[in-house]
């Protein structure tokens, strides 16, 4: 009976067609390391904040005179509303670790190389929607860290030439961040942007699945097939990726678990201190840190002297990821076959990132300033580097099967 | 190796001192806030009520939810409301109107609710006990940790009024005296020092406990939650073996 049913849906629908495609006999390479988890714990975090946003939602109000206390009321008379909210705040903080781990992820591995260019693209577009997506969620508690943050970054958009303060005016809705910015950005955060996330975590998903993934090795295992067409080095995803994954999911879940229950403010990293201050438009803080995900951006942009050139240093130090499989000209994939110049080079950047994460958190001092343009140097350095360093590089012979 | 440098970046990165700005320099001291201790809050409670709650209100917490959390009978719960007409449903208000406060202070009293969880409890408790005089301020008081507060010390009755000790710096006209260090007061207050300390440690443990009350829940869940979740990753690590037994690597 329900076999039948199952076959008259089947019929209907690409029910096993989908399963076999994308996990019974989508092969992938069996020598997946530490680093690989991060894909899937990152659909996982995506559908927590989902889930957890739309309880959030019922009890929030987008109004300048009730987010602040609305958030309380979660906090405190919500059943297992202080729950929804720390895994979803924790959760923000989580999406990004475990964003910035994959990204380095597929630097280290070379996974933006061809013929996964346009899954890298898809990538970064994520990375961006995701940071607006983060940014906006962040003003919604209307504390002073959202007042003042959200009033900081939209009042770069004025430093843009010619069209500037009309462009912040117009992102505002008002002269100042205020109800009408409030509602916007809920409007966005809640429907428009989560929407734009899930269309591209499925465009970057179909493409990965398209020409398969690559791995620690960098070896093409789609060259090595056997009489039946399966690669040799390759294992079906499910059920030896699905059982591995669990596993993975089982740790991270512990470390997450042991933030949110015993550490949910994360230092005030993951929850700033004096956010638990209701938005005073009269009163600036003496220091506007932004949360941790954004201060190596931040940094960045405050270790440049003029305005305006600030803000394009920022973007670009994102957008230039765009561009990495071209900038890159070395078909080598691994880093484990690469030189030592490469491998000095990919290293620098990380340890300027967490550098410049580092500063961006602190309040400008002059020394400050000249270690975020140095270690800025080091960062948009790594591309220029890569450019130079894969013209002729020196690699190791890649081996033609799995090690 | 190269992970175990990633491994110490990340630690690194979360353990860096986070950026509050400090308004004043002065050493904070360890409140020693324990929220597992119910006797404590309760006598916290009651100061806040005898001592804080006639100028300053906080108004997301609801008497009831201190009954719960501390488990008060109806006698005690009674005994911290202002009145026989306040409910457990309700949140601790203050009576004094906002235009006489402004009038007598040239402030609205802040709302104490979420004070803990802004400034931290350490803050707090130094915030509460080193008050001192100092004749050059309207109320002839000012704090250690914040300066030309624009509170008079409530509590000087109970802790007698402390003195500062300074230090000068510089010379001539930019000379500035900076404060050092706080002495025992010239006459002793009704409580002696360990009972005043005491005293403040109880409530800051209240007003932490009061800043964030979920954070008893916490607690409460955190180990069932990490225990399950421990016995969960062992069971997949098995399954996982067994399902890999037969891949070659």
């Amino acid at each position: 009976m329900i076999k039948s049913l199952g076959k008259w849906v089947d019929d209907r629908l690409p029910v096993s067609h989908f399963w076999n495609a994308h996990l019974a006999k989508y092969y992938v390479p069996h020598n997946f390391n530490f680093w690989y988890y991060f894909g899937s714990l990152l659909l996982v975090v995506f559908v927590l904040q989902i889930v957890t946003g739309i309880w959030l939602t019922m009890s929030y109000k987008p109004s300048a005179d009730d987010a602040f206390a609305s958030v309380e009321y979660i906090m405190r008379d919500v059943e297992w509303g202080w729950l929804l909210r720390y895994l979803h705040s924790t959760g923000a903080s989580f999406f990004f670790i475990a964003v910035y781990l994959h990204i380095f992820r597929g630097m280290m591995y070379g996974s933006y190389k061809k013929p996964r260019e346009l899954i890298w693209i898809f990538g970064v577009l994520i990375l961006l929607v995701l940071m607006a997506e983060a940014f906006m969620g962040y003003l919604l508690p209307w504390g002073q860290m959202s007042y003042w943050g959200a009033q900081v970054i939209i009042s770069l958009f004025s430093s843009v030439p010619v069209i500037g303060p009309d462009l912040a005016l117009w992102i505002r809705g008002d002269y100042v961040v205020s109800d009408a910015t409030l509602n916007r950005f809920f409007a966005l955060h809640v429907i428009a942007l989560p929407l734009v996330l899930l269309f591209l975590i499925g465009g970057h998903i179909m493409a990965l699945h398209e020409v398969g993934s690559n791995n620690p090795d960098g070896v093409d295992i789609k060259e090595n097939k056997d009489d039946t067409g399966k690669p040799v080095d390759g294992i079906p995803f499910h059920p030896y990726y699905t059982v591995k994954d669990l596993f993975g999911l089982g740790v991270f879940m512990f470390i997450f678990a042991a933030v949110l229950f015993y550490w949910p403010d994360g230092g005030g990293l993951f929850l700033e201190h004096p956010n638990f201050t209701p938005a005073d438009p009269l009163k600036t803080p003496e220091h506007i840190a932004p949360v941790w995900y954004f201060a190596p951006h931040y940094a960045i942009l405050r270790a440049v002297p003029d305005k305006f050139l600030g803000v394009v240093a920022m973007t670009v130090a994102i957008l230039i990821l765009f561009v990495l499989p071209w900038i890159d000209r070395n078909r080598t994939r691994s880093i484990r076959y690469r030189s030592t110049a490469f491998k000095v080079n990919l290293f620098a950047f990380a340890a300027a990132f967490i550098g410049l994460g580092y500063l961006g958190t602190q309040p400008p001092t002059t020394l400050g300033t000249l270690a975020s343009q140095l270690l800025s140097a080091v960062y948009f350095g790594f591309f220029v580097a890569v450019y130079f360093i894969s013209r002729r590089e020196r690699t190791q012979p890649v081996p033609e099967r799995l090690q | 190796m190269i992970r175990i440098t990633f491994f110490l970046c990340l630690i690194g990165l979360l353990a860096a001192p986070n950026a509050k700005a400090a308004s004043s320099n002065y050493p904070l001291e360890d409140a020693e806030v324990d929220l597992g201790d119910k006797a404590s809050l309760y006598r916290g409670a009651q100061t806040f009520m005898d001592s804080c709650a006639s100028c300053h209100g906080a108004k997301m917490m609801r008497f009831g939810r201190i009954g719960d959390d501390l488990g008060l009978s109806e006698e005690q719960l009674a005994a911290l409301m202002p009145d026989e007409f306040t409910k457990p449903g309700d949140v601790i208000t203050t009576n004094m109107p906002a235009e006489y406060a402004q009038e007598a202070f040239g402030i609205v009293p802040p709302d104490l609710t979420l004070t803990a969880r802004v400034n931290g409890g350490d803050w707090l408790y130094t915030y509460l006990t080193t008050f001192y005089a100092d004749p050059d301020t309207a109320w002839g008081v000012n704090n250690a940790v914040f300066p030309d507060v624009g509170m008079p010390h409530v509590l000087a009755a109970e802790q007698g009024l402390l003195q500062p000790v300074y230090e000068t710096e510089g010379e001539g006209e930019d000379a500035k005296r900076r404060l050092v260090g706080l002495e025992s007061p010239e006459r002793p207050g009704a409580l002696s020092e360990e009972e005043f300390e005491q005293k403040m440690r109880d409530l800051t443990a209240f007003m932490v406990y009061m800043s964030e009350p979920a954070a008893l829940l916490r607690a409460h869940y955190g180990p069932y939650v990490l225990a399950f979740l421990f016995i969960f990753t062992l069971v997949m690590y098995l399954l996982k073996k067994e399902y890999w037994r037969d891949i070659k690597h």
